[in-house]
């Protein structure tokens, strides 16, 4: 699904991502962990094309898309959330997630223009994908509020709406549950489930270890750059070189 | 329910009322000098659409607007004045000017970013005025441009008078509304809107920025050049100050007030302030101490300009009307569910 050969990108003389390879499998929720600062984010942003990399390759579904630009990447089928979203908070739930398809459309400045039947059919086919993606994650009876007075856990959930309107093969999500209370984090998690159970694949960025281990099946995980291990919940847990990492590294994402 | 605040802002009704008065405004006002104030407030709110498009929908604050409406301005009147044009030709070569300069600045400032980019089109509205004020040979500097041709009216109206030429500029108004109307509601708006929210995020969402934010540029100096234009017409006189930053803070005031991204809001910042401004005419310089004060208010009450705090009133009463009000009661309940979890 998703391949990665000896990806390494340099800051200047700090390599923020080193020589990784890793395969990810299709319909499999895969997880990349690590301490702050290990090159997780930086990692997502090589593969969604936000950032080139300095060497190696990224293939997706066989096909190259490392020096790809971005919006091209996502055309392809990579969807992703960052950490923090911003979203038009004057707008309703619906309104900010009809241009999540837009990416599929083609009308442009002359059928606006001119009102085209192009442009109604692609409206319509975006109002309904907003409409699908909302439902999907159980956030339809907010679709009329603005974004302005939706909860934090909501505003997280329309993140992964907005995500999943691209109409995505893969989704990366960068630190899912990340400020929402236990109770809440347990339902991104059936989200998830439900999203590789509908024949999509997710990698994700997490520091909840709880989490991580009773829902990955297969672990990357990085440390300065590189990657240090890999493999099942339980081979990552046992792995001496990863507890070195967490435990004479940075306290917090152990927690 | 969903499109009920889309509903209460389409209404139709208001719109017609807004048309008619600007329809019946010349048998209503005292003089012709009020028709001729409306009218370049008229002229004024089309540059603030334009404005509109790339700051308020497309998030990308270009202090290059007022060189690009002197652009549209003086392409009308050397075209007439000195090259002997009529005036409906050198109108569209106006427009055409304004869109293919905005083109060109366009590809080039936008890449960069934010301040970035203002502070590099505040620079190029600069470089326009130095070269309408400098470069004699083309624009007469400093003396301007005299003898700009008035739109010929099809040999049935005079639009060197006032009322049929503020019935021209109702026209177009009326047009750059309808259009961005059109265009807001549209999924090429909504990209706009997306790229406004953030690069980085439009752009995972397979947004192409380069060529929404260009299209988007040049959109709005093409509405600069056709309020350049109307006004080159108007006042049949142009000088260098046309392109005098000045106008763009104006116009970015304008906005403000108004209500930045909102399709109302510059016809309401335009006409509003002009109208203040004339009103206060009599305390001459002094209008400044109740003009600022009243600006800041503004600004601290409405932060998102009058249209802006409306429409968020209308949305908030609609939702408490709806389905809203018991989501918030069950939202409640979960909460005191959840504390006599947490106490058991």
């Amino acid at each position: 699904m998703l391949k990665v050969e000896h990806l390494t990108k340099m800051f200047g003389g700090l390599a923020a991502v080193n020589d990784v390879s890793v395969d990810f499998e299709a319909g499999k929720i895969n997880a990349i962990i690590g301490p702050n600062g290990a090159g997780k984010s930086t990692f997502f942003n090589l593969i969604s094309g936000l950032h080139q990399p300095t060497s190696g390759r990224i293939l997706l579904d066989g096909v190259d898309v490392t020096h790809m630009p971005c919006d091209q990447v996502a055309r392809l089928g990579v969807g992703r959330t960052f950490q923090t979203t911003n979203l038009f908070e004057q707008a309703t739930v619906l309104d900010n997630l009809i241009v999540g398809h837009r990416l599929r459309t083609r009308s442009g400045l002359w059928d606006v223009l001119i009102n085209s039947k192009r442009l109604q059919r692609e409206e319509k086919a975006a109002r309904d994908k907003a409409m699908e993606a909302l439902d999907f994650v159980g956030l339809t009876h907010v679709a009329g509020q603005f974004i302005a007075d939706i909860t934090q856990e909501e505003r997280k959930r329309v993140a992964f709406a907005l995500a999943l309107a691209t109409d995505p093969k893969i989704v990366l999500l960068d630190e899912p549950a990340a400020g929402v209370n236990p109770e809440e984090t347990e339902g991104f998690a059936a989200l998830m489930r439900k999203m590789v159970d509908n024949g999509l694949t997710v990698c994700l960025i997490e520091h909840k270890m709880d989490m991580i281990m009773s829902l990955a099946d297969k672990i990357m995980v990085l440390d300065h750059g590189e990657k240090i291990a890999e493999g099942t919940p339980e081979e990552v847990r046992n792995n001496p070189v990863v507890i070195e990492a967490y435990l004479g590294g940075d306290e917090d994402a152990a927690a | 329910m969903l499109f009920k605040l889309g509903s209460l802002l389409m209404k139709p009704g208001a719109k017609m009322a807004l048309l008619a008065f600007a329809i019946v405004f010349p048998f209503l006002a005292d003089n012709e000098y009020q028709v001729y104030v409306m009218a370049s407030a008229f002229v004024w709110a089309i540059a603030v659409y334009g404005l509109n498009i790339i700051t308020g929908y497309c998030g990308q604050l270009n202090l290059a607007h007022g060189g690009f409406f002197a652009i549209g301005a003086y392409t009308l009147g050397l075209l007439t004045a000195d090259a002997g044009w009529s005036f409906w030709p050198a109108f569209v070569a106006a427009l055409v000017m304004t869109a293919v300069l905005g083109f060109f600045v366009g590809i080039v400032s936008l890449r960069l970013k934010e301040h970035y980019f203002a502070i590099f089109t505040l620079c190029v509205g600069f470089i326009i005025y130095l070269l309408i004020d400098k470069w004699e040979e083309l624009t007469h500097g400093p003396i301007g441009v005299r003898d700009i041709a008035a739109p010929s009216g099809f040999g049935l109206v005079d639009f060197t008078e006032t009322t049929p030429f503020y019935y021209l500029v109702l026209a177009f108004l009326v047009f750059s509304i309808w259009f961005m109307g059109r265009l807001s509601r549209s999924l090429l708006g909504r990209t706009f809107i997306a790229i406004r929210n953030g690069d980085e995020l439009a752009q995972s969402l397979g947004i192409n920025l380069m060529r929404n934010k260009v299209l988007a540029f040049v959109l709005s100096t093409t509405y600069a050049g056709l309020a350049g234009a109307l006004y080159a017409g108007m006042v049949r006189f142009i000088g260098p100050e046309e392109a005098n930053i000045n106008h763009t803070f104006d116009m970015i005031t304008y906005l403000l007030v108004g209500g930045i991204g909102t399709l109302t809001g510059p016809l309401l910042g335009t006409v509003g302030i002009v109208w203040i401004t004339q009103s206060l005419q009599f305390l001459e310089e002094y209008r400044m101490i109740i003009f600022g004060p009243l600006l800041v208010i503004l600004v601290i009450f409405f932060p998102r300009g009058i249209t802006g705090q409306f429409l968020t009133w209308m949305h908030h009463k609609a939702q408490s009307l709806a389905p809203g009000k018991k989501r918030r009661e069950s939202k409640v309940q979960t909460a005191s569910a959840r504390e006599a979890e947490n106490n058991a």
